[in-house]
C-alpha cells in the first residue's frame, strides 16, 4: 500500500476511533438519563418513550404555566407547578416535569401547558374521553396510591384531606365507611381511589397532613398492572367477549417440558439389561 | 474613550445582541413578555413566527419523531435566515457560550497561556465527525442525543429555571478553552456550530480583504477563533473570507489599524 493511501486510512481510522468514543459516552448517558419512570409530565403528554422523542425541550409549556391566566397564589408567592428537568433532578434533563408534594397540578380548563407545545410532545390526542372531548379532566398525568399503613383514616381518625382537596370530587377519590373493629363503636371514613377518574394532578398528595403523604402520585404505567385478556369479569357479557382475544395456548414450554418424561426422568439410570 | 469603544463596536454589538436575547428569553417567563418566547431550542418571535435549531430539529427525525409543523418551519427560518444572510453567525452573535469562551480565550491570550503550553493537535473537522455521530447515536437511541448534554440548553434553561449540576459543564468548557485547546470548543467540537457552517456556507454577509491596504502586521490571525478561514486570503490576496466556520464575529475587523477588513456582501453567484 503506498505511503499516501495508507496515512489517509489510518486519519480516517481515528476520526471513526474519535468520533465512537465520544458518541458511546454520549449515548450511555443518554441511555440512562432518559428512562426515569417516576417522572410526571404534564396533561396531554405522549407516552414517554415518544415523549422523548418528540419533546424539543423549550419550555413553553412551563412558561405558559407560570403566566397561566388565573394562578394559585399562596403567601403572595405565584405557584408555578411545571419545573424544566435540570442535571441532578433525576429527571430527563431538559423535558418538563412536576413534583406534587411541591406544587401539583391546578388543572387549569384552557390547559395553557398542553396548547403551549409546538412538537406535539403534549397534544389534545392524550386528553380526552372516549367520544374524543378535550378537557383537562380526562388527563392522565398520573394515579394517585394510598399507603393504607400511614393513612391516618385507616387508624380510625378524621381526616379527608385528599378527599377534599381532589378537583374530581366523589369521582376520583370515594369515602367509603366502614365499622372500626378496634374500637367497635366508631366508624373509619377510608379514601379510595378510582383509577378512571384520577389525572394524577396531585391534589390530595400536595394536601396530606401527613409527615411524609400517605397519598402519592405515580406515573399509571408505573403504577397499573394489565390482566391479559386471559381474565375475564364474571357475569359481565360485554367484559367476557375480551377472551376471544386470548391466545389459546394453554401449556407452558420450557426446555424441560419438550422431552418425553420418561425419557427426562429416567436421564442417566443405568438399566441392568444393558 | 470613543476610540476604544469604535475599536470595539462589534464585540459590543455582538454582546448586546447576545443579552437582549437572553433578557427577552427571561423576561418571557419570568414576568409574561410575549416577544421571544422559548429559549434556543425553539422559540416563538412576537407569537407568530417559530424559530427552531436546525440540529435539534435534525436530531429529532434522526430519532423517528413525528413533529409539529410549527418546528419544521421553524427549522426552515432559522435555515433560511443564516443560509442567506448570517453565516455562521448564531455562534458569535446569539449563543451564550460564545460569552464563556470568548471570556477563556481573552485570559488565555492575557495569561500568555499559548506560551507553555502543551499543544494538542486536533482537526477542526472532528466537529464533523461529531455532528454525523450524534445523529446516529439519535436514530440508536431513539433520542435527540446531544440535547442530554448541550451546554446551549444548559445555559439558557439554567437562567430561565434551574442549573442544576449543568453549572460544571459550563466550567468545564471554559477550562478547556483556558488552559488545555486554543478556542478548543467552539473551533473544533460543538455540533451546533458545525451545523451553521454548512448553512451559512453561501451566505452573503462576508467580511472582505484588501490587500492593497493591508501591512502583514498579523493582528487578524491573532484575535481570529477560526485562523484557518483568514490563510488562503491574508497576506496572498484581496478577497473575501470564504471559509465556511468564519463566524462573523469582526473581530479580525475591529484589530485591524489598516482598514483592510471590512464587512461587504459577497454575491451569491460568484464565489470571489
Amino acid at each position: 500500500m503506498d505511503k499516501k493511501r495508507r496515512s489517509f486510512l489510518v486519519v480516517m481510522a481515528q476520526a471513526v476511533a474519535a468520533s465512537a468514543m465520544g458518541g458511546s459516552i454520549v449515548a450511555a448517558f443518554v441511555e440512562e438519563n432518559k428512562d426515569k419512570p417516576l417522572t410526571l409530565r404534564p396533561p396531554g403528554a405522549l407516552p414517554e418513550k415518544d415523549f422523548i422523542k418528540t419533546c424539543i425541550r423549550c419550555g413553553l409549556c412551563a412558561e405558559a404555566c407560570k403566566n397561566r391566566d388565573n394562578p394559585m397564589i399562596i403567601d403572595g408567592e405565584k405557584m408555578v407547578t411545571l419545573k424544566m428537568g435540570a442535571p441532578g433532578d433525576s429527571v430527563p434533563i431538559g423535558t418538563p416535569y412536576f413534583i406534587p408534594r411541591d406544587v401539583p397540578c391546578y388543572m387549569c380548563d384552557d390547559i395553557p401547558c398542553m396548547n403551549a407545545c409546538p412538537t406535539g410532545a403534549l397534544t389534545p390526542d392524550m386528553c380526552k374521553n372516549d367520544e374524543g372531548k378535550v378537557a383537562i379532566d380526562y388527563a392522565k398525568m398520573g394515579v394517585a396510591v394510598i399507603d393504607p399503613k400511614s393513612c391516618i383514616a385507616y387508624w380510625g381518625l378524621q381526616c379527608t384531606a385528599c378527599y377534599r382537596a381532589c378537583p374530581e370530587l366523589d369521582k376520583a377519590i370515594r369515602i367509603e365507611w366502614k365499622q372500626n373493629e378496634r374500637t367497635g363503636k366508631h366508624a373509619y371514613r377510608i379514601p379510595v381511589v378510582y383509577e378512571d377518574y384520577c389525572t394524577g394532578c396531585g391534589m390530595c398528595e400536595h394536601a396530606c397532613v401527613t409527615e411524609k403523604p400517605a397519598i402519592k402520585v405515580f406515573p399509571r404505567d408505573v403504577f397499573l398492572g394489565k390482566p391479559g385478556d386471559r381474565y375475564v369479569k364474571g357475569w359481565d357479557t360485554k367484559d367476557q367477549q375480551r377472551i376471544k382475544n386470548a391466545s389459546t395456548k394453554t401449556t407452558t414450554e420450557t426446555g424441560r417440558s419438550k422431552e418425553n418424561p420418561i425419557e427426562e426422568l429416567n436421564q442417566g439410570v443405568k438399566w441392568n439389561d444393558e | 474613550m470613543m476610540s476604544k469603544l469604535l475599536k470595539n463596536r462589534y464585540l459590543i454589538l455582538r454582546r448586546i445582541v447576545q443579552i437582549t436575547i437572553l433578557a427577552l428569553y427571561f423576561g418571557a417567563n419570568a414576568y409574561g413578555w410575549k416577544v421571544l418566547v422559548g429559549n434556543l431550542s425553539y422559540s416563538k418571535f412576537l407569537q407568530a413566527i417559530p424559530l427552531a435549531d436546525p440540529f435539534t430539529v435534525l436530531q429529532m427525525l434522526a430519532a423517528g419523531a413525528v413533529v409539529g409543523v410549527d418546528v419544521l418551519v421553524g427549522a426552515v427560518v432559522i435555515a433560511v435566515f443564516y443560509g442567506l444572510i448570517g453565516g455562521r453567525a448564531f455562534c458569535s452573535w446569539v449563543c451564550p457560550i460564545n460569552m464563556v469562551t470568548d471570556l477563556a480565550n481573552w485570559l488565555r491570550r492575557k495569561l500568555k497561556i499559548d506560551r507553555d503550553a502543551r499543544r494538542i493537535n486536533i482537526s477542526r473537522r472532528f466537529r464533523y465527525w461529531a455532528l454525523g455521530t450524534l445523529l446516529v447515536v439519535s436514530f440508536v437511541v431513539g433520542a435527540a442525543a446531544y440535547e442530554f448534554v448541550n451546554p446551549i440548553g444548559f445555559f439558557v434553561r439554567g437562567l430561565l429555571f434551574s442549573i442544576g449540576f449543568g453549572w460544571t459543564l459550563i466550567l468545564a468548557i471554559f477550562l478547556f478553552d483556558l488552559l488545555i485547546l486554543k478556542h478548543g470548543w467552539c473551533g473544533y467540537i460543538c455540533p451546533v456550530g458545525a451545523t451553521y457552517s454548512l448553512i451559512g456556507s453561501k451566505s452573503l454577509i462576508r467580511v472582505e480583504h484588501n490587500h492593497l491596504n493591508c501591512t502583514n502586521c498579523g493582528n487578524c490571525k491573532e484575535v481570529c477563533p477560526e485562523k484557518q478561514v483568514l490563510n488562503p486570503v491574508i497576506y496572498r490576496k484581496s478577497g473575501f473570507i470564504n471559509g465556511i466556520e468564519c463566524t462573523n464575529c469582526g473581530r479580525c475587523i475591529e484589530v485591524c489599524n489598516d482598514n483592510a477588513l471590512k464587512f461587504s456582501i459577497r454575491s451569491f453567484l460568484k464565489n470571489n
